[in-house]
């Protein structure tokens, strides 16, 4: 392709990846590196229905005076990144030195907000991405060794769970797990504890969001695996059951590795699906049990009084815990494909 | 629950469409009205008032839940999409600290007279709000079982736990009390009121500098925990929507809750008899021996853009005037909330919130950075009350989540 062809042929989506993505992302890198102005306070007293209080209040007049001189507020650089409520570098040493041991460590260190979020994230990063590409497999090949005429059936119903809209889908599950509900009931008499509440115990709460995790992205891999199945050479398929090798044996040496390609590319997008849980924390109201990084942006703009600086910090760190968790698989794909292109 | 808020709104949208023919006079010459609040059925009467006034180039309200999401970000353009929020003390805080409400002293001067001067919010001597309701979240009880096991409804949280006990022991229930105890802002509140109650002071005096480390603080989390194992163990999940459930289904005797949300559980809808007829109302609890109630008392009111037309806010104040005019109140919107216009009828549903009232409740703290407080506050809570930590550790936690929080919003050094 010319040069100049391939330029205009780029240009569109070039624009369009600069404006949509790249340059949000500097304004939410820039945006972390600043706090807001040292907030210039004033005595006042307040009147209401109930009377009268002396209260403080921020003097307008000279914060508008402050916004004019520095826009972006005052620049803090890194500062926000190693607090408290993020990294806690310094709290991260004085635990280091408390602990007696490695497991006392990290009991502590999951008192820490960001520490907390992370570890609930990754343990769900990496369970529920295997378990969906193990159960979107094995759901693929069962509808692709069905009879023709309910293929068309199975598929829908398998689809099912990523057509219905994550939070209804979630709160579905949320009811049916209540101590009251169908299944919150049917597990009580199955352990034959009156007591037991997946709500109240943070334990099987981690489970039933993996759970939910699973249950909602396997379609995903399902549809992936199932495409690919139609793929398979069938004089391959054919030539091993004439050189006797059972149903396992053809999977096993025949199936999988012509999937393989495919298997990377699931696992590259529900790595990043993962690692960006939200929604089931959400309508699970789950966050007295798990907390993840996206959750803690959220928190954090949902209060009452936003805290932008500290929630652009939490997205570059979400931003920089993709790539690395992404690396290992790019550079695995740019082996096996860049050389030989 | 959640049919009936959609049955609600859709008879709001039926009675907007119907109103044009019934347009009110409120000497509107042109302008805009755009309002952003919170959505319950108070509110919803205040709108739809507001937006009959004759004369307005464009009347439109959004009712949310979720209105302080989006309630900055909608004033802060200029012009502001919204010319007025609808907001209660905690919430008039953001506003007023991102500099988007103008103050009312012109407006009320030249329209405005004839409002009593005890709804007008005033801060440094400015008016910058008008209220006109109240709301505080106060004792409710179930009367037959209270007569079961022979004790007189509580006037304090120990006396709580007591009949709680009792009600557990005789086997009427197994989770006698309830609340909203949802990790997150409803927790936070339920902090807020029994340190409150302890007579606790959440800063240094005169700073931002937060002192909840106390002994107060830890009696307050102690207090919570020893009520929350008399609730249902899912207590942590349930907000105040979750908590009124429980009550309809017949499964809580006692709870702390809401003034303006008892009107739905002593109506026939959604419950049995049984229960709607025995739901009472009472004086908020005191805790520990002290006489300052465990709850905090709260005004809802609306506020005028700074971001708009002098025009634009004339019409605003005008409407909204005539939202909160005595004109409104019928047999239909007289419940619905404590009221502060002339005219104003109490019911027995309301007598939680006047006793609030008499027995001078503090008001939800005014500060502008009490709400980053309040934030860390629901973030932390939940590890003690799952006992995952001892109270010092909790509350050590909340003060050193605020005070970075309050770092970076440039409220402390």
């Amino acid at each position: 392709m010319k040069h100049s062809a391939f330029f205009w042929f780029t240009l569109p989506s070039a624009i369009a990846m600069l404006l949509f993505i790249f340059f949000p992302i500097v304004s939410v890198v820039v945006q972390s590196l600043y706090v807001a102005h040292e907030q210039v306070i004033v005595e006042v007293e307040n009147c209401g229905p109930f009377g009268c209080t002396t209260a403080t209040a921020i003097d307008q007049e000279a914060t508008a005076a402050l916004r004019e001189e520095q826009p972006l507020g005052r620049f803090a650089g890194l500062e926000i990144y190693t607090d408290r409520n993020h990294l806690a570098v310094d709290e991260f040493g004085q635990l280091w030195a408390q602990s007696t041991g490695v497991g006392d460590f990290i009991g502590r260190l999951m008192n820490l907000p960001f520490y907390k979020a992370i570890g609930f994230t990754l343990t769900y990063t990496f369970i529920v991405t295997p378990l969906t590409i193990i159960l979107g497999f094995i759901i693929a090949v069962a509808v692709n060794s069905a009879a023709r005429a309910l293929r068309g059936p199975m598929i829908f119903f398998s689809l099912l769970p990523m057509i219905v809209t994550p939070l209804v889908g979630s709160l579905i599950l949320f009811w049916m797990v209540d101590a009251r509900g169908i299944l919150g009931t049917a597990l009580r008499a199955l352990a034959d504890d009156p007591s037991l509440s997946v709500k109240a115990d943070t334990g099987l709460m981690w489970i039933m969001l993996m759970v939910y995790g699973v249950w909602h992205s396997a379609p995903f891999a399902f549809i992936v695996y199932y495409a690919g199945l139609q793929t398979v050479n069938t004089d391959t398929l054919e030539a091993a059951r004439i050189d006797g090798a059972s149903r396992w044996q053809q999977i096993r040496h025949v199936v999988i590795p012509h999937l393989l390609p495919l298997t990377t590319f699931i696992a590259l997008i529900q790595l990043m699906d993962n690692f960006r849980v939200f929604e089931p924390i959400v309508s699970f109201n789950a966050s007295a049990h798990a907390t993840s990084l996206s959750w803690a942006i959220y928190n954090d703009l949902g209060g009452e009084t936003q805290q932008l600086s500290s929630a652009a910090a939490t997205s570059v760190l979400t931003i920089l815990g993709v790539a690395i968790l992404l690396s290992p698989v790019l550079i695995r794909t740019w082996r096996d494909y860049g050389k030989t292109a | 629950m959640k049919l009936k808020k959609i049955l609600m709104t859709g008879s709001f949208l039926v009675a907007a469409s119907a109103s044009t023919a019934f347009a009110a006079d409120c000497s509107i010459e042109s302008g805009r009205l755009s309002i952003v609040g919170n959505e319950f059925p108070a509110i919803q009467t205040v709108a739809r008032n507001a937006q009959e006034c004759e004369g307005l180039t464009e009347a439109k309200a959004n009712l949310t839940a979720d209105h302080q999401k989006i309630n900055l970000a909608g004033m802060q353009g200029n012009p502001a999409e919204y010319t007025t929020a609808i907001v209660a003390n905690s919430s008039i805080v953001a506003l007023i600290n991102e500099d988007v409400i103008r103050p009312l002293d012109d407006l009320v001067a030249a329209y405005g007279q004839d409002i009593p001067r005890n709804q007008l919010i005033t801060i440094n001597g400015e008016i910058m709000a008008v209220a006109f309701m109240a709301n505080a979240q106060h004792l409710v009880y179930r009367k037959d079982i209270l007569e079961q096991i022979g004790v007189e409804p509580p006037k304090t949280y120990e006396e709580m736990l007591a009949a709680a006990e009792k009600i557990r022991a005789e086997g009427i229930l197994e989770h006698p009390l309830g609340g909203p105890y949802m990790a997150g802002w409803n927790l936070a509140q339920e902090f807020i009121n029994m340190y409150i109650g302890h007579g606790g002071e959440f800063y240094e005096p005169g700073t931002a500098t937060v002192s909840i480390n106390n002994e107060a603080g830890v009696a307050t989390l102690e207090m919570l925990k020893a009520l929350s194992e008399y609730m249902n163990p899912d207590f942590l999940t349930h907000d105040s929507n979750g908590t009124s459930a429980e009550w309809e289904a017949g499964n809580v005797a006692l709870m702390n809750m809401w003034g303006s949300r008892t009107g739905v559980l002593m109506d026939a809808e959604g419950s049995t008899p049984e229960v709607y007829e025995n739901t009472m109302v009472g004086a908020p609890m005191t805790v520990g021996g002290n006489d300052t109630p465990a709850s905090t008392l709260w005004w809802d009111g609306w506020t005028v853009a700074k971001n708009i037309s002098d025009e634009d806010a004339e019409a605003t104040f005008k409407a909204m005037k005539h939202g909160i005019s005595p004109a409104i109140l019928n047999d239909e919107t007289m419940g619905q909330a404590v009221w502060m216009i002339e005219g104003y009828q109490p019911a027995a549903v309301n007598e939680g919130v006047f006793s609030a009232i008499s027995m001078q409740t503090t008001p939800y703290p005014m500060l502008p950075h009490h709400g980053l407080l309040h934030t860390a506050l629901g973030d932390n809570i939940a590890d003690f009350l799952q006992g995952k930590e001892s109270a010092e550790q909790t509350l050590s936690d909340i003060e050193a989540a605020y005070t970075t929080a309050a770092r970076e919003k440039g409220f402390i050094n």
